[in-house]
């Protein structure tokens, strides 16, 4: 869609190497393992793989609910997340190697790290003299609309909370906004003093939305803000996100399994499969030309609403042990078309841009 | 084909409602269809519409605070003989139950013992129906290769959490046709996994019908997963079949308003235009609307939808719709271009691909 004009425009969210380890240093899980890429202005950018792949976990830590183990995001051109396990290491090594100038520079470099992960928020406020963080300018919607809400709050102090948080105490100006984003997420100001019980799952759905867009936020993070829903409000939601987007030129992180719904929605997308990013490219081109087979696999099993197509349908089974050999050449992110990028070492590389 | 003549399942002028706090809810409301042998027929609606409860009430296993208010189901074997499940006692319905009719759940873990190794509920039934221990295991192991479990003599020894959930899906399948029955009920059994684990389980649910020659009932609310596994769809809405016919009729010929919504609410590959979404909720099922239960969310909705409940309209012997729109006084109203924009790109598709 608009493609072209996103690619030219400003980088509002760029992930760099971004690493997401639980568990315990020598058994580590690895949820996301090195995943880079750039959000630009104005855009949707999806992210697809199944479960476990590490997808919401990516949204999770560029929200800053985790402590990211490496890598840096950066919001606006300013870090608001920093790891430092890559850090650590090299100290490790110049310590071994007595480079004191060497350790000197690094622990540098962590103590600016540990800072910018701790303070970012403060550091923008003092700088710009605002009082409105950064980091809220970054919200989220969550997949359970039952399990996101607080069931004891009533709806005007859900969606209000984030305004008394940030310290306005004007009754008026708060309600007001309230019944904005009620009317804006199509909701009515009656239900400002309802409880979320309530509500049917869509319209919590949409409570949830408008708790993240009272913040007059940027960047958007839609966790598979529909796969809890039914379809006949599944289709409402994508309405309204998509209304939302344009009135508000929000930029979207849409994360999904649904590859249909993704391919409608976003500009491009990114794939993922066990904390790896490997494929990004524009929805259309992700579509027409997919070059990673595990991309392959997942467009082939989509599941499409017309028999004839169905009957005829090819599934393509993934298996790296055998479609990759990475024994001698490790595989990297490599732009394999303009704009579109696959992991694979160099000669993969060779065979895509055959392709 | 002789043997697709054969109803082997009808279900005629069901009526399920329950008891609650509040009010009877009527779940299900004089529904009938027939499942011809060796046929797939998919269930498709929204939750709450009764899709499930009609299952269950096949099977059975209805909860306690359930009424069956009217209707029958008559199950006929292959030798011709048959019997009405509603009126067995429980102590006969055993003889059917898991051995005729048997059902694969949504929730592949919920349905599995947790503390219970794989093999024991795999060979729990057939030892209770006196198959000894070691023939049992020997047979077991056989359907787990069957259903597509690799290393099955392991697997027999493990418990539920050692498998993915696309493996516990493929050992609930397993249990179920252990017995191997005529009629294989499926709940949604695909909702709860990944799209590629997804397409696998079809192909095996397939597989099987195929080569067992079993007639299903596959519910669902994804119309993508209908196309690739139904012979024949009911479209269900608010515990009423608004919508019943032959795959292509309903993909291709689409009647009913809310068919036309279920097609629109959901992008596939090619759309682009806004999505037409369904406004507003499901009616409240204690107080089923007079008229059709869909005409407060229907755009095409006249006077009479509102005030009368439209019958079965036929518009092929095979393919009938509950609106009022078919009458012959209606007006003509066509699908929206979303809808039918889709059946012309797919019937176009479908040209071009025969001509290959």
């Amino acid at each position: 869609m608009s493609n072209e004009q996103n690619t030219n425009s400003e980088v509002i969210l760029k992930v760099e190497n971004l690493r997401q380890y639980f568990g315990t240093e020598k058994n580590a899980l690895k949820a996301v393992d090195g995943v880079s890429f750039e959000v630009h202005k104005g855009e949707v950018l999806g992210i697809v793989g199944e479960s476990g792949c590490g997808k919401t976990t990516v949204g999770r830590t560029i929200i800053k609910l985790y402590n990211a183990t490496d890598g840096n995001v950066y919001f606006k051109g300013r870090r608001i997340v920093a790891g430092t396990k890559t850090l650590k290491e090299e100290l490790e090594k110049a310590k071994k190697e007595g480079n004191k100038e060497k350790i000197a520079q690094i622990r540098g470099e962590i103590a600016k790290a540990k800072h910018d992960q701790k303070y970012c928020n403060k550091d923008y406020m003092q700088e710009t003299g605002t009082k409105e963080s950064l980091v809220t300018k970054i919200q989220m919607i969550f997949q359970d609309p039952i399990a996101s809400l607080n069931p004891r709050m009533t709806v005007r102090e859900i969606i209000s909370e984030g305004l008394t948080i940030r310290g306005i105490k004007d009754k008026e100006f708060i309600n007001n906004k309230v019944y904005e984003m009620l009317d804006l997420v199509g909701l009515v100001p009656e239900h400002a003093d309802r409880y979320p019980h309530e509500f049917s799952g869509g319209q919590r759905q949409r409570i949830g939305i408008a708790r993240a867009i009272v913040m007059e936020p940027e960047i958007m993070i839609a966790d598979e803000p529909i796969s809890a829903l039914d379809v006949s409000i599944q289709a409402q939601v994508i309405n309204l996100l998509n209304d939302l987007r344009n009135k508000m030129n929000l930029t979207i992180l849409f994360i999904a399994h649904d590859l249909s719904v993704v391919k409608y929605f976003s500009d491009r997308i990114a794939v993922m499969y066990f904390g790896k990013l490997v494929e990004l490219a524009s929805s259309d081109e992700l579509f027409a030309h997919p070059m990673h087979p595990y991309t392959k696999s997942l467009l082939s099993a989509i599941p499409i609403p017309d028999p004839h197509y169905e009957k005829q349908r090819v599934r393509i089974v993934y298996d790296p042990a055998e479609s990759h050999d990475y024994s001698k050449n490790k595989p990297t992110l490599q732009e394999v078309r303009p704009g579109h990028f696959v992991l694979c070492n160099n000669e993969e590389a060779k065979k895509y841009k055959a392709e | 084909m002789s043997q697709n003549d054969l109803i082997n399942l009808s279900v005629k002028d069901l009526s399920v409602s329950f008891r609650t706090n509040t009010g009877t809810v009527k779940a299900v409301r004089n529904i009938s269809f027939d499942l011809r042998k060796g046929e797939t027929l998919a269930i498709v609606g929204e939750s709450g519409s009764g899709k499930s409860v009609s299952a269950k009430a096949i099977m059975g296993i209805l909860a306690p605070n359930s009424i069956i208010e009217n209707g029958q189901i008559i199950y006929t074997d292959d030798d011709g003989n048959t019997v009405d499940f509603l009126s067995l006692k429980e102590e006969e319905f055993y003889k059917y139950r898991g051995r005729k009719v048997s059902m694969v759940f949504q929730d592949p873990m919920s349905s599995l013992n947790p503390i219970v190794k794989i093999g024991h509920q795999l060979t729990e039934a057939m030892i209770l129906n006196g198959v000894s221990k070691e023939e049992a295991k020997v047979k077991a192991i056989e359907l787990m290769k069957q259903v597509g479990i690799p290393h099955a003599e392991e697997r027999f020894e493990q418990y539920p959490f050692e498998f993915s959930g696309g493996m516990r899906q493929r050992i609930v399948i397993a249990i179920a046709i252990a017995a191997d029955p005529d009629i294989l009920i499926c709940d949604e059994p695909t909702t709860a996994l990944d799209v590629t684990i997804q397409a696998q389980i079809l192909d095996l649910i397939h597989k099987l019908i195929k080569e067992r020659h079993i007639s299903c009932i596959f519910i669902t609310h994804n119309m993508g997963v209908v196309a690739n596994i139904a012979d024949r769809i009911a479209v269900m809405y608010a515990g009423k079949i608004v919508e019943y016919g032959k795959v292509d009729e309903i993909f291709y010929d689409p009647r009913h308003p809310y068919t036309w919504a279920l097609l629109a609410s959901m992008p596939d590959l090619d759309t682009t235009e806004k999505l037409a979404s369904i406004p507003g909720t499901p009616p409240n099922m204690e107080m089923p609307p007079v008229g059709d239960a869909f005409a407060a969310r229907n755009e095409y909705a006249m006077k009479i939808d509102f005030e009368e409940q439209p019958p079965l309209f036929e518009i092929t012997p095979t393919h009938k719709a509950a609106t009022w729109l078919l009458h012959p006084n209606a007006p003509h109203v066509d699908p929206p271009k979303i809808v039918t924009d889709r059946i012309r790109r797919m019937t176009k598709n479908a040209e071009v691909k025969t001509n290959e």
